[in-house]
């Protein structure tokens, strides 16, 4: 797991209650909302120990899943306030509070605190139970870290190094299970490396509503499996790669392609569907091998789609647009293609001009062709894209952005309303030219016929398709993973995203050069950065007022619809 | 000289006692439920009105019942947990699971005297305000089931059982689930899960108590079936009368399952306490003693799970008199009272009543093989100590009794058993599997080292190059 789920205390004012954890004593909520439905809850111990900032080791527990209780990883030790006949509580001598300790040890997990609970986390009684725990999960396990992809973010790793011992004395024959199991289209499952912890189980049962994983056998030789004669084959079957604690759920994508420690992690979004999952780029030397999902609990909490998840291999593709290029081979450079286009737009009669932009395009460059168009008085609209929603993550609107192409203005009214009156005022010859981002328009009703009537067609997008095939100007722009910026999702949340990789050749992110055209058409100085630009957008885009870049932090601001 | 005290077993095995409605009816059956639903309002001295339910439930504490599952936890206690302001259904189970090694009681219940069972579940439910019962049903116990059916079958077509029975406007139905053949579905969270059709995954306490959370996550009570008909007698004489059978603290009858090295393995119902672990074994009454030129070497006191006895070990024992004041008595093995507490306090437990005779042709190393390998097939396997731990323990046994023994086997078992117990795991199976290792290789020390010594020996011997008993050099 790259990002350890963290928990977040609730934040309207809450009843609280005061325990002991390691005689420091912390005031914490006496309830917190249950992972499924909600609703409050008991606190648990181990939620206490996070807020104290005490760390309770744990396989099973996962804050976002109902709790399960069976690795006992966090057994603890604790004590609870000694009660005379009268149910009052007894005195030391020095006038404290007596505590009775528990002759038993509790699972952290699962067990709720009550006030003036003492919990202990690090007892030799307590080291002990670890120590026996993890003795017992590694006796059967195969030790294949070297070859194991979990290696380097493996719970059985982390927690050796703190309670295992130098050498096994376990001398029987190990027990052998299913190794490389497909499990289904994108998962492959190693029993021997799994610790039964169910996490899998319960995030499929529980959180996907799918009924597909499940224990066979007894004891020793229980043997996670799929159901029987079916595949694995839901759409969020990866995030049991991320939840499993150890090597046994691999993801087929990503399984031997690159040891976790040397990946750059990159705060990141999914542009897949407007719920805009946040994510962890992980790449290499400017090549990108995984998404993850990074928890927000405004937005996926610690999950995301697997299409979402493995729509990123595009964005290595060995098509990409690597050259800035103007209506003559002479024109070459972004300076000089920039210089010709601002005059060529500049001359252009008020009305002659029309914007296509993409809903995949960040707010900050919505915000500026939104500027460009007033400026050219330009009919402006963006491309809908639509699906099916599911009842988790996935949004009909497979755009990451149509809310931001609303707000700032560059889209119709709804959004494509306005497609076809370009395709009218190409066909009738009022517009002459025609900016298009990110959207091959052949496939939208601007067909190639239109397309060859313009004067000029200017282009910007990232692989090459029937549109820019066609383009006078062709402006090669980035990905995401490349540039930074911000979506707004479709329940109006501002998130911004960081660069992961460069990109390749002239590609230019498309908020830098649309900067340039516009200081150049306008005169107007530009503007140094994407901080002082979103700044500016937040400034002058009513729905984005009083935003700024640096507070939209790593979760994001809302802002109402 | 100590005899027998048959309650519950009283007509089982007489000649000509059948298990149908009509031989049941023409023993006095039935009688205590009619009585019971006929139980007017009464009101105490303190003004307070009980009703005929409440009544039965006070007349259950009084009489100091406890569960013959195996817990021994006080049965009054247990139904006065039950939630009975949550607006849902209570549930109740009779546990009919039996299968702690050892144990054969329950069954010559189900199969001889049914009917008994179903009115103590019955007036069980009545008292507990319970609508729908179930009788979990051991999977290997095939003609139980078929029996317990028929007996259902016969009491709703007397109207002991379904709507209104005998016209009292209370509603009651049962139904037999079978179980297929795991020890854990006897745990009774995970006999819960079972009946809910899931695997039998004991289930975490907190929160998950029965009483609270149970069956469906509804208020639920799981009784044994010896228990449930302990009630029946209850309710039949009174709390307060049953209270005098047996000892303080340890009220009633217990059936008691002799088996073993013995001359006469059998069931023996007993006031509790009122026999001695010797008379059980050695009097003509019960055991009948051992074999011809036999000697006693060990003692398991209540199910395979329950901690070993030694052949004359000692205890000290505290009790309480009737005077309610504590003495302290040294006591050997087979004169420790046959009850709860001293069991207990001999640092065991009578569990479900199954005493396992040992005598000194019982090879001590192939027994607790025997026991670790039962374990190890029966752990449900979700919680890491006792899945890891009871195979471990079982494949360690298996190479001591299979001539990979190492001298140090001893304290490497022990070290694996002292890993699983003392609430590390989510259910009591963990002390289950563990303390008779534990047990065994504290108290037979000798003969795990030597049958390890003697392996090591003969391996030198064979060949001179084995120094692992495995052959590799670690696994
Ligand atoms: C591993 C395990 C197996 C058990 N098996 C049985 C059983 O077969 N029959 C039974 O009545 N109780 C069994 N119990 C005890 C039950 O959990 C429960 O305590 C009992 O049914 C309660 O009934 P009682 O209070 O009437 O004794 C078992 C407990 C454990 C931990
Ligand atoms: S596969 Fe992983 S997540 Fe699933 S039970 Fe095994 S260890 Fe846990
Ligand atoms: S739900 Fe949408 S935003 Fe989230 S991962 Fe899937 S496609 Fe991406
Ligand atoms: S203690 Fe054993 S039987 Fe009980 S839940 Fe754990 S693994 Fe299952
Ligand atoms: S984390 Fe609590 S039992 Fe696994």
């Amino acid at each position: 797991m790259p990002d350890a789920p963290n928990i977040q205390p609730p934040a309207a004012p809450v009843e609280t209650l005061k325990v002991k954890v390691d005689g420091r004593e912390v005031e914490v909520p006496r309830f917190m909302p249950d992972p499924l439905s909600g609703k409050p809850v008991p606190t648990t111990m181990i939620q206490a120990c996070e807020l104290a900032q005490v760390t309770v080791p744990h396989y099973c527990y996962h804050p976002k899943l109902p709790v399960s209780g069976n690795c006992r990883m966090c057994l603890v030790e604790f004590g609870t306030p000694a009660l005379g006949p009268d149910r009052k509580p007894l005195l030391n001598p020095d006038g404290s509070v007596k505590i009775a300790k528990s002759p038993r040890p509790a699972i952290a997990c699962a067990t709720p605190i009550s006030p003036g609970m003492e919990i202990y986390t690090n007892t030799p009684a307590v080291k002990q139970m670890r120590e026996g725990v993890l003795e017992f999960l590694l006796i059967n396990h195969p030790l294949d870290c070297p070859i194991c992809d979990q290696a380097g973010e493996c719970k059985l790793q982390e927690y050796s190094v703190d309670y295992g011992q130098a050498e096994s004395r376990f001398v029987e024959p190990k027990v052998h299970k299913p190794k490389r199991v497909d499990l289904g289209p994108r998962i492959v499952l190693d029993d021997e490396r799994c610790i039964l912890c169910t996490r899998c189980i319960r995030f499929t049962r529980d959180v996907v509503g799918d009924d597909a994983l499940g224990i066979v056998n007894r004891g020793g030789y229980n043997t996670l499996t799929a159901y029987p004669g079916r595949p694995f084959d839901n759409n969020y079957t990866l995030n049991t790669v991320d939840i499993c604690p150890v090597g046994a759920l691999t993801s087929k994508d990503f399984r031997f392609q690159m040891r976790v420690w040397f990946l750059k992690e990159t705060k990141s979004l999914c542009t897949s569907c407007a719920t805009g999952c946040n994510i962890l780029i992980g790449s290499r030397e400017e090549k990108i091998y995984r998404y993850v999902p990074r928890q927000n609990d405004a937005v996926n909490s610690c999950w995301m789609c697997d299409a979402g998840r493995l729509n990123y291999q595009w964005i290595g593709r060995e098509d990409r647009l690597t050259e800035v290029r103007g209506p003559t081979p002479e024109l070459r450079g972004w300076s000089a293609v920039l210089r010709e286009l601002t005059r060529v737009l500049a001359a252009a009669p008020t009305g002659s001009v029309a914007i296509v932009a993409s809903a995949r395009q960040t707010n900050e460059e919505l915000y500026l062709l939104s500027k460009l168009g007033r400026k050219l008085g330009a009919l402006t609209d963006s491309v809908p894209r639509l699906g099916e929603a599911d009842r988790l993550l996935v949004h009909a609107d497979r755009n990451p952005n149509s809310q931001g192409a609303r707000l700032t203005g560059i889209a119709g009214e709804p959004l494509g309303a306005n497609l076809a009156r370009i395709a009218e005022g190409i066909r009738g010859g009022t517009i002459r030219t025609l900016i298009v981002f990110g959207e091959d328009v052949t496939r939208h009703g601007i067909g190639a016929d239109l397309l060859s009537k313009l004067e000029h067609l200017v282009v910007s997008d990232i692989l090459p398709n029937a549109t820019t095939a066609l383009a006078h100007y062709l402006l090669p722009g980035c990905a995401h993973a490349e540039k930074r910026g911000t979506f707004t999702n479709a329940k109006g949340r501002v998130q911004k995203f960081m660069k992961a990789v460069e990109a390749r050749g002239d590609a230019r992110a498309e908020w830098d050069f649309l900067l340039e055209l516009l200081s150049g058409l306008t005169g107007e100085k530009r503007w140094a950065g994407i901080e002082a630009l979103f700044n500016l957008m937040a400034a002058e885009v009513p729905a984005f007022r009083g935003l700024e870049w640096k507070a939209l932090g790593d979760a994001g601001v809302s802002v109402p619809l | 000289m100590p005899q027998e005290y048959r309650q519950i077993l009283k007509f089982v095995d007489q000649p000509g006692y059948t298990p149908d409605l009509d031989c049941y009816l023409r023993h006095g059956g039935y009688e205590t439920l009619k009585k019971a639903l006929a139980l007017p309002p009464r009101t105490l001295p303190d003004g307070r009105t009980l009703s005929g339910p409440e009544q039965l439930r006070e007349e259950v504490r009084l009489s100091g019942l406890r569960g013959r599952g195996g817990a021994g936890f006080s049965c009054g206690l247990k139904w006065s947990f039950v939630d009975r302001k949550s607006g849902k259904p209570i549930y109740l189970i009779c546990n009919a699971d039996e299968s702690e090694p050892g144990t054969f009681k329950d069954r010559q219940i189900i199969y001889k005297d049914p009917h008994q069972m179903l009115e103590g579940m019955i007036l069980a439910c009545y008292a507990n305000d319970v609508h729908l019962a179930y009788i979990y049903i051991r999977g290997e116990f095939i003609e139980g089931a078929r029996i317990l059916n028929r007996a259902l079958q016969e009491a709703r077509a007397a109207h002991y059982l379904g709507r209104n029975i005998l016209g009292s406007g209370y509603d009651l139905e049962i139904h037999v689930h079978r179980g297929a053949g795991a020890y854990i579905c006897g745990e009774e969270t995970g006999l819960i899960e079972s009946l809910e059709g899931k695997r039998a995954y004991p289930r975490i306490k907190p929160p998950y108590f029965p009483a609270v959370l149970g069956l469906y996550n509804c208020p639920t009570i799981v009784n044994n079936v010896e228990t449930l008909c302990a009630v029946k007698h209850i309710v039949a004489m009174g709390g307060a009368e049953y209270a005098k059978i047996g000892t303080p603290n340890n009220t009633g009858t217990r059936i008691v399952c002799i088996s073993g090295t013995v001359r006469k393995p059998g069931y023996y119902e007993i006031e509790t306490g009122k026999v001695t672990l010797g008379e059980l074994i050695l009097d003509p009454a019960f055991g009948g003693g051992l074999r011809e030129g036999r000697t006693l070497q060990a003692i398991i006191p209540g199910g395979s799970s329950a901690k070993v006895f030694k052949a004359g070990e000692r205890f000290k024992i505290k009790r309480k008199g009737p005077d309610g004041k504590e003495t302290e008595a040294e006591l050997g093995v087979l004169d420790l009272p046959y009850d709860f507490d001293t069991i207990i306090a001999a640092g065991s437990m009578s569990g479900s009543g199954a005493i396992i005779v040992l005598d000194d042709s019982v090879d001590i190393v192939e027994a607790l093989a025997n026991i670790a390998e039962f374990y190890a097939h029966e752990s449900c396997g979700q919680c890491t100590p006792c899945r890891e731990g009871s195979l471990w323990m079982a494949k360690a046994l298996r190479r001591l009794t299979h001539g990979g023994g190492r001298k140090t086997d001893a304290d490497y078992l022990a070290r694996i058993a002292d890993n699983i117990p003392g609430g590390r795991t989510i259910c009591a199976f963990g002390e289950a599997c563990s303390w008779p290792v534990q047990s065994f290789v504290a108290k037979f020390k000798d003969q795990f080292v030597a049958r390890g010594a003697a392996d090591e020996a003969r391996r030198l011997a064979n060949t001179p190059n084995a120094e692992s008993p495995t052959g590799k050099t670690n696994a």
